[in-house]
């Protein structure tokens, strides 16, 4: 197992170097003179300005010059200057992940358990009305374009009822939160909430946050209804579990106790790519909800060709992503003791 | 985009000699027909067939438009306008009439689908064969290169993609198409390699090569053949996905440009009203429901037929 582990690790940085020669490869197709105008804001002024850029920061030097001036400044962490988020890409990173991991947390909870206790109720009640309804939802939301959901739900709950805003705070909390007597403990404002005491900030919080939630829950509630219902009417139709039948345990305990602890195992796995996949691929909900994490700045990033950013943003996903698939894969082999042997 | 990655079916098993191939199809048609879930999806895409064929008839373009696609505006207004006589489902700012896209756009969500699957379909079949039939480090090299690809979370690598591209090709359908396939393609590459090496060890292959049949024609005549109908079923439920992207990409305002027949790019349009959106509700429900049927519609079809070539399915009811 921990050769497994550590060969996986060894390949990190080999992915990590692939991935951003091709995103740096992707992001060449800007010639340097465009990359240079994005920075320059009166042309007509100075006509030079932009020559002056290209040769200042070697936009016009051979690619791999580049390429390792880039790897060589990001291994000490200069990820450069995010003209999108006017800060250090760096700092600029781990001031919107905070946003999009508070997300993904109030999220996950209802994904997991929507999901898989809708996927066990279509499961035991095998092929009745309830099946076929839960599996229409399944469909119906998996077909669901997210932001067509997210413009619905901002129709009838913001613009209609004025329940729930987008945005992250409304300005007064902005203003709470910007000012000296708050501490920034994680960056997540629900938690900072209650540490800085300030319970008012933690409320208005989880109300920015019920549309975005709904909205991804109910996405998401297709695909684990779906996984768990097929690997419930697998399990349910085990050997197993025609005996513990026979033996006259109640169908709760079966159902509960013996096909459900085996039943969930790939969705342990499809839950953590689901983490991992909301960590970095709530672009849309984010930025129909004006939501400023790690998906709305990497989507307003790539919109205003801020290549800088896209790169930092890119290499920290990918990092995340490799990690992530890791740790699901070793997650599996614990849970699941016979992929272990092979 | 999470459906991407449950949707490949282990073909192997499915596998067959190639004389029994004829048989198969009618049983498959008989099973779409039965199940009223794919029996509905292909009632919905005939429909759309029907508008994407007849869209010239249901919205004549004006008189002298250089372009069928481009939506006519009447007027130049920026306020929406609620649905009329004149406009059976309103108009969104700028007076772009919403009927007229919708039908229209759904010659385009037929075209961006039908040509962003086909190629990914043909590039990912091509790299994955030559790489399962060379091996060596020419497989171990492409794969590498497809991990890396797949290590991209979709949207933001198309997102990119497109945004780089704009500048070069200007806003248009390409930009978005271009970017679609160049990330597109690499969940065929690996079925298709699966399929082959599954295939290689196989008997009737030996059989083959024992008598003498060149590895050419191996590949062509008897591999292919029958790893291109699950390949198909992965391709009917891609085709949801891609549209779904692209309209993603247009409402991102990366993909149509303003004013082009689009779902998506329509539904950018409500952006810009989201406080008064219950005012302007049109703009939101008819591109989106239309968004919404057209993408049931292939996954209705595509998760039956799904259930019908996966072999493990088929005993449960499904």
């Amino acid at each position: 197992m921990t050769n497994y582990i550590i060969r996986r690790l060894l390949f990190l940085p080999v992915i990590l170097f692939g991935v951003t020669i091709l995103i740096f490869g992707i992001l060449q197709l800007l010639d340097p003179t465009e990359r240079a105008a994005l920075y320059v804001k009166d042309i007509p002024k100075n006509p030079n300005a932009v020559q002056e850029l290209v040769k200042k920061y070697g936009l016009d030097r051979p690619i791999y010059e580049q390429y390792f001036d880039w790897v060589g400044k990001a291994i000490h962490g200069d990820l450069g200057w995010s003209r999108t988020a006017q800060r250090p890409v760096l700092e600029a990173i781990i001031y919107y992940f905070p946003a999009t991991v508070e997300l993904s947390l109030w999220a996950i909870l209802p994904i997991v358990l929507g999901g898989v206790w809708l996927g066990v109720r279509a499961a035991v009640n095998h092929n009745k009305p309830i099946d076929h309804s839960a599996r229409l939802f399944a469909m119906v939301g998996s077909s669901f374009p997210t932001f067509v959901f997210a413009l619905l739900m901002l129709m009838i709950f913001y613009a209609n009822l004025q329940w729930f805003p987008p945005g992250r705070l409304d300005d007064w909390a902005s203003g709470v939160v910007a000012s000296d007597q708050w501490h920034q403990y994680t960056g997540m404002y629900t938690l900072d909430g209650i540490l800085n005491a300030r319970l008012d900030v933690t409320l208005d919080a989880i109300k920015h946050l019920f549309l975005p939630v709904v909205t991804l829950s109910y996405i998401y509630w297709a695909l684990f209804l779906r996984v768990t219902r097929s690997s419930m009417l697998e399990v349910l139709n085990q050997d197993y579990i025609r005996t513990a039948r026979a033996k006259g345990l109640s169908e709760g305990n079966v159902v509960n106790k013996h096909a459900l602890r085996n039943a969930l195992i790939p969705v342990a796995t499809i839950g953590g790519l689901t983490f991992v996949g909301l960590l970095n691929g709530v672009i849309i909900t984010e930025t129909v909800y004006n939501f400023r994490g790690m998906g709305w700045y990497a989507a307003t990033a790539a919109l205003r060709l801020d290549v800088i950013s896209v790169l930092g943003i890119t290499l920290f996903t990918a990092i995340l992503y490799v990690l992530a698939n890791l740790v699901v894969d070793v997650l599996y082999g614990f849970l699941d003791p016979r992929v272990r042997i092979s | 985009m999470a459906e991407q990655a449950i949707s490949t079916t282990s073909i192997g098993s499915v596998l067959a000699p190639k004389a029994s191939r004829k048989f198969v199809m009618p049983k498959v048609v008989m099973q779409i027909l039965r199940n009223p879930l794919s029996l509905a999806g292909m009632i919905i895409l005939l429909g759309f067939i029907l508008v994407a064929i007849f869209a010239p008839v249901l919205a004549p373009p004006p008189a002298r438009s250089r372009d069928p696609f481009i939506i006519p505006r009447a007027g130049f207004k920026a306020e929406p306008s609620p649905p009329s006589p004149d406009h059976p489902f309103g108009t969104t700012e700028g007076q772009y009439d919403i009927f007229y896209g919708v039908v229209w756009g759904t010659r385009t969500a037929f075209l961006v689908g039908i040509v962003v699957v086909g190629s990914t379909l043909i590039f990912g079949l091509v790299l994955g064969s030559v790489s399962a039939y060379l091996g060596g480090w020419v497989d171990d090299g492409l794969m590498r290169i497809t991990e890396i690809f797949l290590a991209f979370p979709f949207l933001l690598a198309a997102l990119t993609m497109a945004a780089v591209l704009q500048p070069k090709l200007g806003r248009g359908l390409y930009t978005g198409m271009i970017a679609l396939i160049v990330f597109g393609w690499m969940g065929y590459a690996r079925i298709i390699r699966g399929d082959i090496l599954t295939v290689k060890e196989r008997e009737y292959v030996t059989a083959a090569r024992a008598i003498g049949v060149r590895d050419f024609n191996i590949l062509f005549r008897h591999i292919l053949p029958n790893a291109i109908f699950p390949t198909m079923v992965v391709a009917s439920l891609d085709i949801a996905t891609i549209v779904l992207s692209f309209a993603a990409l247009s409402f991102l305002g990366l993909g149509a440009e303003l004013g082009y027949a689009d779902w998506g790019q329509m539904l950018a349009l409500a952006r810009n009203w989201i406080p008064n959106l219950n005012k302007y509700w049109f703009i939101v429900v008819y591109p989106g429901t239309v968004l919404l049927l057209f993408v049931l519609g292939w996954n209705l079809l595509g998760d039956a037929l799904r259930d019908i070539v996966d072999p493990r399915m088929r005993g449960k009811g499904n």
